[in-house]
């Protein structure tokens, strides 16, 4: 299945051979990419696709000259940046080239930017390091690449750092650097991944934008269809270190040759994909929030006077019924988990918080004891949520050692008919997290969360860190979960996909406030608030066919949440436009 | 970035997992490790020396022997009858070793066992519960961790009869803030940790998750503070006996020997290097049975022996 050399573009200035990436183990050399070819003229985008552990990333490290040698090293074949060969390219040779004629954007900017060094020292030292340029001359360079991605106030940027910008901001800034010695190939890989959907849809505008303006051949490495489907021109479908597909986008998304590549495109959650869900019957509330505000405290000085407050939550107030799913989606920083956290009792809150009739605030110890078997949560990273030393059987069983619950025996088998349930083989019970995969995992905290039959299940992003195959699966589980269980859930994601394909009710959140909320139909049938629609508009659409939107470009950031004492943000009116579909005013 | 680790193969089926873990018993393991069964065997081999000082030791360790000297008042070189010589004052060196053993193991495993403990319980009282209790206790073991530790040692020690047990817990009383300050700054990054807030969602009470959860995850560096404290407690309970507030001669000890036979080092090497020597190999010792340890008791690293 090695790619042919597809469309001989008139310019080639990156060509792949037969490329093979080894790493060192016990067992010998272990590819982890085999045979790769492809070829890229300018100005083209080229999307690399794939799931984790697919490859994707070692190829572009391999291009840039940056595998981890001698751990991991090209074994095979060529790569020709024009006329160079850079496979056997000295590094001091390699450094000329890295920046200057092939650069990268990385997924996470944070990371990726030096957090001591201002905006504007970082770009002209990357200058400077290809073209030994005056420091004015530099300087006037970074601030044209920063004008180039569209940033506010260029000139202010250069003198700060990168935490006081924004995700979206620093991606930008990480492009401009990228940029600004007009390199001949961009490597991003997963640029937007880290990104809220409006940001990513921002950035990748600015993507196609430079690309057009500059002749800049693009690869592109994401794991999303969408992403893939609005950016590329070719795409390679990666598995396990080889090309299982590679055609031009369009022939890709209508025809897909491969089954796994059909089985990628089916697993991709689309809007409007989602399975018509029917109406619940009763309709029992089982918890409700009332007027509840989430502050934090921000201190300075020496005696830790508080000197203002972040707004995370401002006087929301919703209800989920028995055996219904409530999704929550908003940004980054919008409060939606800090709604969770509320609710479970990690953060304190003023309100009212009911669960079951009863107020989380008037409940002694052993009420809020009795409390955690009716309400659970899942969190985001289940690597992070379970214990690493522990046993997944002892991790499965713990709740109910916990709560008192039957004899050892009694637990053991339950923790089996859990693993069963969720779909993991008993043998998982003695065995480590770390043995298994990031969707076992998941399905591990699952597990857990339904030792103690809860009535309300919070997901707190519990799908955003899985391959969308593995998402579609685990998504699967939570219905049948709910269908046999009877259980509710407070999803909260951020993305409109999937909360598309899971939910009842749906309600929206912004800066704290709920701006929208209604039914499945009423909110994505005829969104009504202006962030819903925004929102809605910026999620990917796996069909390359689909003309691209000029899309309202609503530059600038989400106001930021911090308030000095006594005020607040304005509060949001709710109105009910029928049929209980209420939109903020 | 090495994406194609064997255990996380993300397309796996959901019900196929990787290599059975259970392997052989800790100790098993632990043999089977060819440097930390030489640490063991060392270990084994130190306090088998101390135990059975009364049967093993050639000479009484206190006695001045006539021809323990040479014609010149010098210390008498190892050879057929004093083993390992004789020191400044023609004692045997080989049984005040012994006998020194019975000294320097006490101070390094109670008096650096207590400062773990006493390290350990501030540390994490303060870094799990915070507050007022996490301040206080912090403040004050800057305030200790300011005050010169010798100095404090020397007040306690002058103001106590000076006994092996005294010099014990002076010495744990000055040692313990080093493994506070670790432990602290750990637990409370641990305490932050997804997975301690899920135990507490599960309804989880403040004992289950700090014995359960923190301490298990606080092992390695224990471990690691722990094999280290051995040589400093040894060291600090030489300057001890050589500033006079130590254990009292002439009462033997590994540390003692050294500063006592100092003014010998040129003329007699012996007298430094031997027990000098000692110290190192008990330090090691421990190091090698730690490090192994560590490796052990984590789940993650099995496997990669």
């Amino acid at each position: 299945m090695i790619a042919p050399a597809l469309s001989s573009a008139p310019e080639g200035v990156l060509s792949v051979r037969d490329l093979t990436v080894s790493a060192r183990s016990d067992q010998g050399l272990v590819p982890l990419v085999e045979g790769l070819s492809f070829d890229l003229a300018r100005g083209e985008t080229l999307a690399i696709a794939g799931e984790s552990g697919s490859g994707k990333s070692i190829t572009s490290l391999a291009i840039m000259g940056l595998l981890p040698v001698p751990a991991v090293r090209v074994t095979g074949g060529t790569i020709h940046l024009g006329q160079t060969e850079l496979t056997s390219l000295p590094e001091a040779r390699m450094q000329g080239l890295r920046g200057a004629r092939i650069a990268m954007i990385f997924q996470e900017p944070m990371t990726a930017l030096n957090p001591v060094m201002s905006i504007g020292r970082q770009l002209t030292e990357a200058i400077r390091a290809h073209d030994p340029v005056p420091m004015r001359e530099a300087r006037a360079r970074a601030l044209e690449a920063l004008k180039a991605v569209r940033l506010s106030q260029p000139e202010r940027r250069l003198e700060q750092y990168p935490h006081e910008l924004s995700g979206g901001m620093r991606q930008r800034v990480m492009i401009a650097m990228a940029i600004a010695l007009k390199p001949d190939v961009l490597i991003a890989d997963e640029p937007t991944t880290a990104l809220d959907v409006t940001v990513q849809r921002e950035v990748l505008d600015l993507i196609r934008d430079l690309q057009r303006d500059l002749g800049t051949a693009v690869i592109l490495i994401t794991h999303d269809m969408g992403v893939v489907a609005e950016m590329a021109d070719r795409v390679i479908v990666m598995q396990r270190g080889r090309v299982v597909e590679s055609a031009a986008t369009v022939d890709l998304f209508e025809a897909p040759r491969e089954a796994y590549t059909r089985e990628l495109l089916a697993a991709v959650p689309r809007i409007g994909g989602g399975p018509v869900r029917p109406p619940l019957a009763a309709q029992e509330v089982l918890m409700r929030y009332q007027d509840v505000s989430v502050r934090f405290p921000i201190r300075q000085g020496f005696m830790g006077r508080v000197s203002a407050q972040v707004h995370a939550v401002e006087h929301v107030s919703l209800e989920i019924f028995r055996g219904e799913t409530l999704s929550l989606v908003g940004e980054s920083g919008c409060g939606k988990s800090t709604m969770a956290r509320a609710l479970v009792g990690l953060v304190p809150h003023e309100g009212r918080i009911e669960v079951g009739g009863r107020a989380l605030a008037d409940l002694d110890s052993a009420g809020r004891k009795a409390l955690r078997r009716d309400l659970q949560i899942v969190f985001q990273d289940p690597m992070a949520a379970l214990d690493a030393r522990m046993t997944v059987g002892e991790l499965i069983r713990e709740p109910l050692v916990i709560h008192g619950i039957g004899s050892p025996d009694e637990q053991k088998a339950r923790v089996r008919d859990l693993l069963e349930r969720v779909g993991l083989q008993v043998a998982a019970f003695n065995r480590y997290p770390h043995q298994f995969s990031g969707g076992q995992r998941q399905r591990i905290c699952i597990a857990r969360a339904l030792a103690l039959k809860p009535k309300l299940i919070v997901c707190d992003e519990s799908v955003a860190a899985l391959d969308v195959s593995i998402q579609a699966k685990v998504l699967d589980l939570l219905r049948d979960l709910q269908r046999e269980m009877g259980v509710s859930f407070l999803f909260i994601s951020h993305d409109m996909a999937v909360v598309e394909n899971i939910s009842d009710r749906v309600a929206v959140m912004y800066l704290g406030q709920i701006v929208e909320m209604g039914s499945h139909e009423q909110l994505f049938g005829n969104p009504q608030h202006p962030y819903t629609q925004r929102l809605l508009a910026a999620v990917p659409v796996p069909d390359p066919t689909r003309p691209r939107l000029a899309a309202a470009r609503m530059a600038g950031d989400i106001p930021s949440p911090v308030w000095p004492i006594g005020q607040g943000p304005e509060p949001v009116r709710l109105t009910d436009i029928g049929g209980g579909h209420l939109v903020a005013g | 970035m090495t994406a194609a680790a064997p255990s996380a193969t993300q397309g796996a089926t959901p019900g196929a997992i990787g290599p059975a873990p259970r392997g052989p018993s800790v100790l098993r393991r632990l043999m089977g490790r060819k440097l930390a069964l030489f640490g063991f065997l060392a270990i084994l081999i130190c306090v088998g020396g101390a135990v059975f000082a009364d049967w093993l030791a050639p000479f009484d360790p206190d006695e001045q022997f006539f021809d323990g000297l040479t014609i010149e008042g010098a210390p008498m070189p190892p050879g057929p009858v004093y083993w390992f010589g004789t020191d400044l004052l023609g004692r045997d060196l080989l049984s005040r070793l012994l006998y020194g053993a019975q000294t320097s193991l006490i101070i390094g495993l109670v008096a650096n066992g207590a400062a773990l403990f006493i390290g350990t319980l501030v540390g994490v009282t303060a870094g799990y519960f915070r507050g007022i209790t996490g301040t206080v206790l912090m403040r004050f073991t800057d305030l200790m961790m300011a005050f010169p530790a010798l100095l404090l040692a020397i007040c306690l020690a002058a103001i106590f009869q000076p006994s092996l047990w005294i010099v014990a817990l002076v010495i744990a009383f000055v040692n313990w803030v080093q493994t506070a300050r670790v432990v602290y700054t750990q637990t409370s990054s641990l305490a932050e940790r997804d997975f301690i807030a899920a135990e507490k969602t599960l309804g989880a009470g403040h004992g289950r998750i700090l014995f359960r959860h923190i301490l298990p995850h606080l092992l390695p560096t224990l471990i690691v503070w722990g094999t280290l404290g051995i040589s400093t407690t040894v060291l600090l309970e030489a300057t001890l006996s050589f500033l006079g507030v130590g254990v009292q001669p002439p009462t033997p000890s590994w540390g003692n020997i050294i500063f006592e036979n100092q003014t010998w080092f040129q003329a007699a090497p012996w007298l430094v290097f031997i027990p000098g020597a000692a110290i190192l190999l008990l330090a090691l010792a421990f190091n090698l049975v730690g490090d192994a340890l560590r490796d052990i008791l984590d789940p993650t690293q099995q496997g990669r022996d």
